[in-house]
Order: C-alpha cells, then sequence, then structure tokens
C-alpha cells in the first residue's frame, strides 16, 4: 500500500524511491522492492541499492559497517585496520544470496563497531567525536585500502547495493528478510561514471544515505569545498558529494536541515534582493559562505538519517518532485500518478517548489539513536588561526 | 578638562574606538597615559584635537591622520607620522626609523635622533608643506624621493657625538622640497643631483619662522642654534635620473 | 663629426602615402603627436619622418581620404635565428644612449600561453544546457574574507544571522578595472571607467595617482591603491571606496616600483600627486615601511584603523617563483583579497627587461595560490583577484575555473576605448588620447565615448561568461570556482597538468 516509484524521465533514467513511518512502525522491504522494480527498465542493469533504517535494534548502539571488498586480502586488510582502531562487538558476512545474472559479486561483510581514542583524546569523547572518528576512519579505508569500501556506517541502519537490475540486487541482499522505518531505493542508469558496485546508490557516510537522480554540474566545485574540511571524494560519483555536504553543513556547522538545503539548492540573487531585510542576510550570507556546496545540474535526491526522510530538487526544477501522505506513511514522488499507483487515496498530494525541500521527521523518542536537525545548532568550528582581531591575553585580562 | 585616559590594559583597536567616540561627543582634549607598543595610535583621526600621551607609542603612531596635535613625553617609533595630512607630533625624546614618510602636510618635531630613512617621498603642493624638525642627528637616507616639504637638522640634542650629523645618501633621488643641516655634510653623502648652497634671505626667514616654534615647544633659545651657520640642500635639476633610459 | 645614431638609420614603420588620394588636407600632421608628418609650406607638401612613426595607425585612421597605410618597414636585415631585428635594434638603442630600454603594456614574448592551452567542457545528453536569455544565470561574486560556518538563530520559528556578516564587495560580473593611474592614463579614461564600474556593479581601480575631485561620487564602485609613491593619498581619498589595495609589484615589472615620466606630470597631475610640474612620479621599489611581511600586517592594519575598518584592503603583487608561499602569508597578514599579477600584465611604462623576462605566467599562478590556501585551511580568508594578460571573456572562465574570485582587465579595457598596442605610452604622447595627459590630445577620447566602449566590451563578456556557464550546465559563477571538471588541457606537459591540476583532453 505504501509502495511508490519515482520515474525520472528525462536525460538519465535513473528512480528513486522513498518511504518513512513518523511513528517508527516497521515496513517490509518487499514493498520498497515492488516500488523500485516496477519501473525497471528505467535503468540499464548497472546498479540498484536500498537503505533500510532500523535493521540492527539489538546493535543500535555500534556503528553498522557495510564493507564491499574484491577479494579476501582487502578483508582480511579491513579488519587488521578495524582492529587497530575500533572496538570490534561483532561481525558476520552480509547473507547473500546466489543470483544466476550476477557474477562475481564481490564480498560483503558488515562489522558493529565502535572507535577507539588515543589516551589523551578519550576525555573529548563525545558523540560528536566519535562520529568524527568514524567519518575519518571510513575515510581512510576507502581511500588507503584497495579493493575495500565501506558502504554504509550508521547505526541502526545499512545499505544494500550492486550492479545488477533492483531485482536482481534484492534478491542477492535479501531485501524481503529485512523490516525498516524507513527505506530509499534507487534503480541506476549510469552516464558519466562507470557502472561498479561502489557506484550504485545509495550513498552514505554515518547515518546519511541518499540517493540521486540527475547529474550534478557543479562537482568539481562540491570536492574541492568539501576537500577543504578533509572529506575525501573517492567514490568516482557526483552524488557522494551530496553525503558530505549534508554531514558538513548539518552535523558540523549546525545549519537547520532547511537553511542547509536552501545552500544547497539557493534562492535566485533576484529573490533575495526582495526579501525582508533580515532574511536577505540570512540568505546572502548562505550564498556567500556556501557557495561551494550548492548542487548545480539537474537533481532530484532522497536523503533519510536516523529520525527522518527529506527530498529536495533543483533550484529550477529540472526534475520534478511530488509527496504525499497517508496517515503516518509519508511518500516523495517525482510524478502524482507514481503515488496513486501504489497508494490510491492519500490524505495530501502537494508539489513542493524547485528547492524546497521537503522534510519528514519521526514523532520524538520513537527510535533509538532519533536525530533532529530542525533547529540551528551551534557550529563546530576550528579557532581563528590568523588572529586577526584577536587582544592577547596578557594586555587584555584584568581591567 | 582634558579627559585622561590610561590605556595600558587596553588593545589599539579598543583605544582608537574609545577616542573616536569622545571626538564624536565632542572631546577635543586628551592626556593618554600607560602608552606602550600601542600602534596605529589616531591614525586616520580628522579633528582638531589635543593629545598629550606618556610612554611609548608603537608603529605609525599618527598615520594618516589630519589634524590632530600629539605631544610624547617619550621617544616615538617606527613610522611615525606615516603619509600624515595635517596637524602636529611633538617628541620630547627620539624617533625611530621612517619618521613622516610620504608627509603631505603638517609637523614633526623631534627633540633628539632620528633614525633611518625619515622623512622619505615627503610632498608638497603649494602652501601645504609639511616640516620635519630634527633636534639630533640622523641615520642614512634622509629625506630619500622628497618631492616637496622641508627638512631641519639640527645635531645638537644627541645621543651619538661621535657620529655624522646625517648619515650615507643624504636626499638620494630628492627632486623637489629642501633640507637645512645646522653645520656641514660631507658632499660624497649627498645623493645623486644634489647640492649644498649658502642660505639666502628667504631661507632665512624660513628657517627662523620654524625653529622659532620648535624653541617654543621644547623650552630652547633659539639665539643658541643660529650660533652656527645652516646649508641649504637641493636638487639642481626635478628630474635626477631623466637620462636613464633609451627609447 | 656628429655621432652616428645607429636606430635612427632602420625605422620600425614605414608610412605609406597614396598620392592619387591624398588632398593635402594636413590633417595627419595635426593627429601625429610624435611629428612623423611634416607639412613643408614651401614646397606645399607633406613628407614622412619614418622613424618617428611608433606605429599607432591613428593617421591611418584619421585620414579622410584612407591616403595613408602604415607598414612594417620593408628594409631586411639579412635573416638569422638568433640575431633578430628586435635584438640588433635594442644594441644600436643602448649603444647610440646609454640607457635602460623602456617599453609598455605587457610580456610580448611569445611564452606558452596557458589560457590558449585549456579547452571548456559543454554538456551533451546527461545533463542540459541552460539558455541563459531565457533562464536565470547568475554572476553575483562577493569579495572578501568569509567565515568557515554561519551562526544561526530561531526567533518567533523564524531563522536569522546570530552575527551579521563582516564587510564584503558585491560584483555583479567577475570582472573589475585593475588598477592604472590617473596620470599614466588620461582623466577620461578614469571617468569612463568608474562610470562604467557604476552601471556594471563592479569595480575600478584608482591606481596610485590619487583620486581625481570628479571621482569621488563614482565611491562605492573604487578601489583606491595605496602604493609606495603614496602619491594623492590622504583620508577622503582612502575613505572614498569599497576598497585599498596595498600594492606591492606588477606583473609588467616585478620588483621594481612606479614610474611616471615628468613628461607626463602635468600641472592637475602635479596637484593630486603633490610633487613638481615635469618630475619624475616616483614610486619605489619597496615600501619604505614594509621591509618584511610582519611590516606588511602593519600597514594592513593601519589602513584598517585609519578607516576603522569599513573598507577592504587588498594586497597585490606580482606572480613570481614562490607565489604562494607569498600570497599565503599576504593573507596571514590579514589581507582581505590577494592580487596576483601574472607575466603578461600590462603598464604604462616597465623597463623591457622587466616587461618580458620576470614573474611567471598568471594561469599557473592562480592554481598554485589557490591550492596553498587551501591546504593551509585559509582559503576562505581571502579572495583570489587574476590579473595579467585576460584578453577574452572565456580567459576570465579559465580563471575562475583555476580557483580565482574575480578578474581585473586593464589592456583589454584601454584596447577598448581604440589603443592600437604600439606600446608607447611612457611618451605621454598617446595620439588616441588614452595615455597621455596633453589638454589638446585627450580630447580625442571624451569620457562619454570611453564609458560607452569599456561598458559594451564588459557587457559583451558577461553574456558570453553566462552562454558558457549554461553550455556547463551551471546557472551561477560559483559552481565554476576551482571547477577543473571544466577544464581539459589540450597539448600540455604532465608538469603543467599538475601544477594547474586538469586532465589532458581525452582523459
Amino acid at each position: 500500500m505504501w509502495n511508490i516509484a519515482l520515474r525520472a524521465k528525462e536525460l538519465s533514467g535513473c528512480g528513486i524511491a522513498g518511504i518513512i513511518h513518523r511513528k517508527g512502525e516497521l515496513i517490509p522491504g518487499e514493498m520498497i522492492l515492488k516500488a523500485i522494480c516496477c519501473q525497471y527498465e528505467r535503468g540499464n542493469g548497472l546498479g540498484a541499492g536500498f537503505a533500510a533504517y532500523g535493521i540492527y535494534p539489538e546493535l543500535h548502539e555500534y556503528y553498522a559497517l557495510h564493507v564491499m571488498a574484491q577479494n579476501k586480502q582487502a578483508l582480511e586488510k579491513v579488519e587488521e585496520f578495524l582492529q587497530k582502531h575500533t572496538f570490534l562487538n561483532f561481525q558476520e558476512p552480509i547473507p547473500t544470496k546466489k543470483v544466476k545474472t550476477i557474477k562475481d559479486p564481490p564480498l560483503f561483510k558488515r562489522y558493529f563497531v565502535r572507535p577507539k581514542f588515543d589516551e589523551e583524546e578519550a576525555e573529548f569523547c563525545d558523540i560528536t567525536a566519535e562520529d568524527d572518528r568514524m567519518v575519518q576512519l571510513v575515510m581512510e579505508i576507502n581511500e588507503k585500502i584497495d579493493g575495500a569500501y565501506v558502504i554504509s556506517s550508521g547505526k541502526n541502519m545499512g545499505v544494500f547495493k550492486g550492479v545488477g537490475f533492483p531485482d536482481e540486487i534484492a534478491e542477492f541482499f535479501r531485501i524481503d528478510e529485512y523490516k525498516a522505518f524507513i527505506w530509499t531505493a534507487h534503480n541506476r542508469f549510469p552516464t558519466n561514471t562507470p557502472g561498479w558496485w561502489g557506484g550504485a546508490h545509495p550513498f552514505t557516510i554515518l547515518d546519511w544515505s541518499i540517493v540521486h537522480n540527475g547529474e550534478i554540474s557543479s562537482y568539481g566545485t562540491n570536492r574541492r569545498y568539501l576537500e577543504l574540511f578533509g572529506y575525501k571524494c573517492t567514490l568516482l560519483t557526483d552524488t557522494e558529494v551530496v553525503a558530505y555536504i549534508l554531514d558538513l553543513l548539518i552535523r558540523k556547522h549546525g545549519l537547520p536541515l532547511e537553511l542547509a538545503c536552501k545552500a544547497m539548492a539557493p534562492p535566485f540573487w533576484m529573490e533575495i534582493d526582495e526579501m525582508p531585510e533580515e532574511e536577505r542576510e540570512l540568505y546572502t550570507a548562505i550564498r556567500i559562505l556556501y557557495g561551494g556546496a550548492v548542487l548545480n545540474g539537474p537533481f532530484a535526491i532522497l536523503f533519510a538519517y536516523n529520525g527522518g526522510l527529506v527530498g529536495l530538487n533543483d533550484r529550477v526544477k529540472l526534475r520534478p518532485l511530488v509527496a504525499a501522505s497517508k496517515g503516518d506513511l509519508y511518500f516523495m514522488a517525482s510524478e502524482e500518478a507514481a503515488i496513486r499507483a501504489i497508494c490510491p487515496d492519500p490524505e495530501r498530494v502537494w508539489a513542493p517548489k524547485a528547492g524546497e525541500p521537503v522534510i519528514v521527521e519521526m514523532e520524538e523518542g520513537v527510535i533509538p539513536n532519533q536525530k533532529s536537525y530542525l533547529k540551528p545548532r551551534p557550529a563546530e568550528v576550528k579557532e581563528d588561526a590568523l588572529r586577526i582581531g584577536y587582544l592577547p591575553p596578557l594586555l587584555f585580562s584584568s581591567k | 578638562m582634558p579627559l585622561e585616559l590610561d590605556i595600558s590594559r587596553l588593545y589599539y583597536s579598543q583605544v582608537n574606538k574609545i577616542i573616536r567616540d569622545y571626538i564624536e561627543k565632542g572631546e577635543r582634549e586628551f592626556i593618554i597615559r600607560g602608552v606602550n607598543g600601542h600602534r596605529y595610535l589616531f591614525a586616520g583621526v580628522s579633528a582638531e584635537v589635543k593629545v598629550e600621551l606618556y610612554g611609548t607609542p608603537g608603529l605609525d603612531l599618527g598615520a594618516f591622520m589630519r589634524g590632530p596635535v600629539i605631544r610624547v613625553f617619550g621617544n616615538v617609533q617606527d613610522g611615525a607620522g606615516n603619509t600624515m595630512d595635517e596637524g602636529k607630533i611633538i617628541v620630547h625624546g627620539m624617533a625611530g626609523d621612517v619618521v613622516g614618510y610620504a608627509m603631505r602636510g603638517g609637523k614633526i618635531h623631534i627633540y633628539g635622533d632620528v633614525g633611518y630613512r625619515v622623512g622619505i617621498h615627503m610632498k608638497a603642493y603649494m602652501d601645504k608643506v609639511p616640516v620635519i624638525v630634527i633636534g639630533g642627528k640622523a641615520g642614512d637616507f634622509l629625506g630619500e624621493y622628497m618631492a616637496g616639504g622641508i627638512i631641519i637638522l639640527l645635531g645638537m640634542n644627541t645621543l651619538y657625538p661621535e657620529r655624522p650629523i646625517a648619515g650615507l645618501f643624504l636626499g638620494t633621488g630628492m627632486h623637489g622640497g629642501a633640507i637645512y643641516v645646522r653645520g656641514k655634510v660631507k658632499e660624497s653623502y649627498l645623493g645623486l643631483g644634489l647640492k649644498p648652497y649658502p642660505l639666502d634671505g628667504e631661507d632665512e626667514k624660513l628657517l627662523e619662522k620654524h625653529l622659532k616654534e620648535y624653541c617654543e615647544d621644547f623650552g630652547l633659545d633659539l639665539s643658541e642654534i643660529f650660533k652656527e651657520d645652516f646649508i641649504k640642500i637641493i636638487p639642481y635639476t626635478h628630474r635626477p635620473y631623466g637620462k636613464l633610459y633609451a627609447y | 663629426m656628429a655621432t652616428p645614431q645607429f636606430a635612427s638609420f632602420f625605422p620600425d614603420f614605414y608610412i605609406e602615402r597614396i598620392w592619387e588620394k591624398c588632398i593635402k588636407c594636413r590633417r595627419c600632421v595635426r593627429e601625429c603627436s610624435y611629428e612623423a608628418h611634416i607639412w613643408d609650406p614651401k614646397k606645399k607638401t607633406l613628407y614622412e619622418d619614418h622613424t618617428k612613426c611608433v606605429g599607432c595607425h591613428r593617421c591611418e585612421a584619421m585620414c579622410p581620404t584612407k591616403a595613408i597605410i602604415i607598414r612594417r618597414h620593408p628594409a631586411e636585415f639579412r635573416e638569422h635565428a638568433l640575431w633578430t631585428p628586435w635584438f640588433i635594434k635594442n644594441v644600436y638603442k643602448q649603444a647610440d644612449q646609454g640607457g635602460v630600454l623602456l617599453t609598455s603594456t605587457g610580456c610580448a614574448l611569445p611564452f606558452k600561453n596557458y589560457f590558449d592551452h585549456l579547452v571548456l567542457d559543454a554538456c551533451q545528453v546527461t545533463n542540459p544546457p541552460i539558455d541563459p536569455l531565457r533562464e536565470p544565470m547568475e554572476l553575483r561574486t562577493y569579495i572578501g574574507p568569509k567565515p568557515e560556518a554561519l551562526e544561526i538563530e530561531e526567533v518567533d520559528g523564524k531563522f536569522r544571522l546570530k552575527k551579521k556578516l563582516p564587510p564584503m564587495i558585491k560584483l555583479e560580473v567577475p570582472i573589475m578595472f585593475a588598477a592604472m593611474s590617473y596620470g599614466a592614463i588620461s582623466l577620461h579614461v578614469h571617468q569612463g571607467l568608474a562610470k562604467a564600474a557604476r552601471d556594471l556593479g563592479t569595480l575600478y581601480n584608482t591606481g596610485e595617482g590619487g583620486l581625481h575631485a570628479s571621482l569621488y561620487e563614482y565611491g562605492s564602485n573604487t578601489i583606491v591603491q595605496c602604493a609606495s609613491g603614496r602619491f594623492g593619498l590622504h583620508v577622503d581619498y582612502l575613505n572614498a571606496g569599497v576598497a585599498i589595495e596595498i600594492k606591492i609589484g606588477q606583473g609588467a615589472k616585478p620588483g621594481i616600483g612606479g614610474h611616471l615620466p615628468g613628461e607626463k606630470v602635468t600641472e592637475e597631475i602635479s596637484k593630486t600627486r603633490m610633487i613638481p610640474v615635469g618630475s619624475d612620479a616616483i614610486s619605489p621599489a619597496p615600501h619604505h615601511d614594509i621591509y618584511s611581511i610582519e611590516d606588511l600586517r602593519g600597514l594592513i592594519f593601519a589602513l584598517k584603523e585609519a578607516t576603522e575598518y569599513k573598507k577592504l584592503v587588498f594586497v597585490k603583487i606580482a606572480a613570481v617563483h614562490n607565489v604562494a608561499a607569498i600570497a599565503s602569508g599576504i593573507v596571514r597578514a590579514g589581507a582581505d583579497a590577494v592580487v596576483i599579477d601574472g607575466l603578461k600584465g600590462g603598464t604604462g611604462a616597465a623597463p623591457t627587461m622587466f616587461r618580458d623576462y620576470i614573474g611567471i605566467p598568471i594561469e599557473l599562478a592562480i592554481s598554485a595560490v589557490d591550492k596553498r590556501l587551501r591546504e593551509e585551511g585559509i582559503r576562505h580568508r581571502a579572495s583570489i583577484i587574476a590579473s595579467g594578460g585576460i584578453r577574452c571573456s572565456a580567459d576570465v572562465v579559465k580563471a575562475i575555473a583555476l580557483g580565482a574570485d574575480a578578474v581585473y582587465i586593464g589592456t583589454a579595457a584601454l584596447i577598448a576605448v581604440g589603443c592600437t598596442m604600439c606600446q608607447r605610452c611612457y611618451t605621454g604622447k598617446c595620439p588616441w588620447g588614452i595615455a597621455t595627459n596633453n589638454p589638446e590630445l585627450i580630447k580625442r577620447l571624451p569620457p562619454e565615448v570611453a564609458y560607452e566602449k569599456i561598458y559594451n566590451l564588459v557587457k559583451a563578456w558577461a553574456h558570453e561568461i553566462k552562454e558558457m556557464l549554461g553550455a556547463m550546465g551551471i546557472n551561477s559563477i560559483e559552481s565554476l570556482k576551482g571547477n577543473r571538471d571544466k577544464l581539459r588541457a589540450v597539448g600540455l606537459t604532465k608538469e603543467e597538468m599538475e601544477i594547474l591540476e586538469v586532465k589532458h583532453a581525452g582523459e
């Protein structure tokens, strides 16, 4: 009943879909599977994937690393690395099924870990520090260990993706055996980047996961911007930058979700110029500071985290976006017809404006590690290394 | 009543802000104590105010200023009166390097010695003529690139009796203005295109006017200064380097 | 016997008069400020002194019957790959006069021009190009230091800034006019630049010659310059613009100061610069209050204090070997923007050896500086403004893709007002009325004409930039900044590509 299919009609043929239950009730995997499969002719068999939230309730305190490896040696290196840098609570191969059409799949394993800290670092070891450390470790594995990639690293969530049609990938990963309170799915028609297992969507960092339809023409700029903050883009695809931008803007810089979306798909200067003063100052500042985070080009994305699902499209609506709701279930799609095909009687159907995010957060306190990003939070900013406007303490101490 | 401030625990940007605020409110006289290394005091201030500073001000005292009369009870560091436009700096002590760089107007009176490159690139137009009077001796490159203005060097109140009154390359590149020196300088110390001349009547009037004011500032005896003869150093060409190029 | 002047035996240009067309109106005599055309009142005829012709083509353009053609002088030396006429004649000149070879404009040697080895990208199928005529396309750019992150607060359910941003300068088009002083160029050109800057929403730069009273009204489109000569520099001047540029160096003559020859120091110039009429206006090689990087910080903050932190301070340097480290020092000293002027940057007067052989190409410098500032985590602390050899809108696009925030154009603006690149600005006799203060010559270029030409040029370039952005599938200039994906090299070595951080075409 709550399946949804987002059909892409234009130049690249990806399809995306997303469902969330606001009270945290679990949605069976076969639903999202149906949603994405009913438009499988939009892909070309070179990529499909799923993100599922709420699938590891018993291990929700641990970062669940889904690791993809080309061979055993690569996996061993990952394990050696994890032994050294993390507390490893549990590990197992990700259950897969033989699928006739999928030849030579990589190896998949999942590890449930918490990062280790050096002694002097340990005292600062709060949640943020753990998250930062985890990001660092994931970056390091992806960059330095040949043939191994962490495809997801959030708590109580995981990504299943690969080269194949969605039904093949779902069968391979046994998606029908999972239940989740948020699902996103992707069916890929790769264009500029090769069809390889790591290049399939969703892309993730921590519990952020992204599925994306379109092409980000500003990739080169976004990538360089992210490098300033230590993010390394290693997966040869433009979608990866979206995940890192979200992590930077929301988790690290403390922007409320809505403004982070505005940074990625900002209003035009002509709109900003006509805003009332306070709003104009705010949006001018967003554009000036976050020019490197603007996603330019046609896109529709769905991104999810432990607690919410967001839909966003580009600022000139080169991709359509429709949202609908029924009770506690929320859907997002590019076509109203697609929504009605799986949910014939939604209570509300609306077409968001270009660049206007659709944000659906779960009710407070319904899931573990629940996150909410609706409010602004103080930014984590490094101390000003240049000491400009700095008052020397000796001169300034006691008056 | 002058406004008294102790700035020993303030940063220069705070001091200047406070001063500007008071000037804005109409305050015209300041006594500032606890000065030590504060940079840019009165930089860019455009107002006729009287100031007494106690201590050692930092870099660029009175830079770009237009109008303030600052009396410093202490020595001044490098760059005092940098590109100063109008006003006056009176120093009851000695001064560092590059004092009065590119000065456009106003006066700097220094009781004692000055460092290197003092009064370089001074300018003048019509009756806007900057003046530097140095009671002691000067380092090398005094008046380099001078395009206008007056430097008067007395060589009297000095810590360095063994040194010559002015250093090497005196007025090098000078193409306007005049340097008056009490006593004599070696011609080999002068820059290209310069010559020492004896004073004429106009010069004497001019010197008397400026030195009278100088003596009033420091309570000195004018006749004592005139006990020795002055020479005047000016360029004999506007274009000392006019023949430098091949076209 | 007088010493022979070898240089005068071999003129560079040849004035060809087509006698069938010539009506002896003597217009050429009046137009030529170099006196290459001569009227013989006795014989009632015209003759030419080819040695005086600088190849400015003024007479050719103004001749009412089109009876004049200016050619390279046909007399040739015997061919020699090493000793070309250029070197032979330069040796003659110096042997004749014993002086430093002087010239104008930017580097004239055919060093590899990296802009010409970079090609741009366009969308085909996988993402749509954008039509800039009918869809929004944004070139607005902000210059100045930017905080790393915003502080936001929520009041009555609305988000707003917790702390306002520091002052910045808004440009509607990322092309500014480079420093050219009143003195080096005529007041009319300055007036044209100022008005064009205002109408285009960008900035022009006064250069170091002070600011003429008629130009104060363009303050919000003005950058004032503080160079080592400190000409015309007073509180009103510092406060007149939106930014103050400390000129450390210039691409056309790195390591030496400015030099306005006495020929150009007229009464008006003497007044704004406060130096005697006819004397050379010398800007020393260094600022004598800056002998080290900590002194630069001293001057930056002296200017900021003097202007109560309302103005941005730019620091302009010539691109030299160690440009990246120098730029980093400048940013750490507190500059709000670093201006890098490359090898090809122009000038009104420079020794030929400096113009042609000192400095590095701007393309390599932009990439190196951007990289260094990024590596040090201080890129957001200052904008990068690139200048020197930007000839067309594609050069602007490439400069921004290499990491610049905006560019300066100087020579291009002068060509727009009629400059023919004769490279004799230093004589003060510019027959086109551009690089002169001669009251008769400057009438040849009225301010309205200068304005119109400059305005048209930048308007056209802005449109071309929008077209190129649209073709790349992006609709605002910030998505071009540092975007190496949009560039590919053609015919560059591996090292060059590494420095530029670009791939080769086909990769």
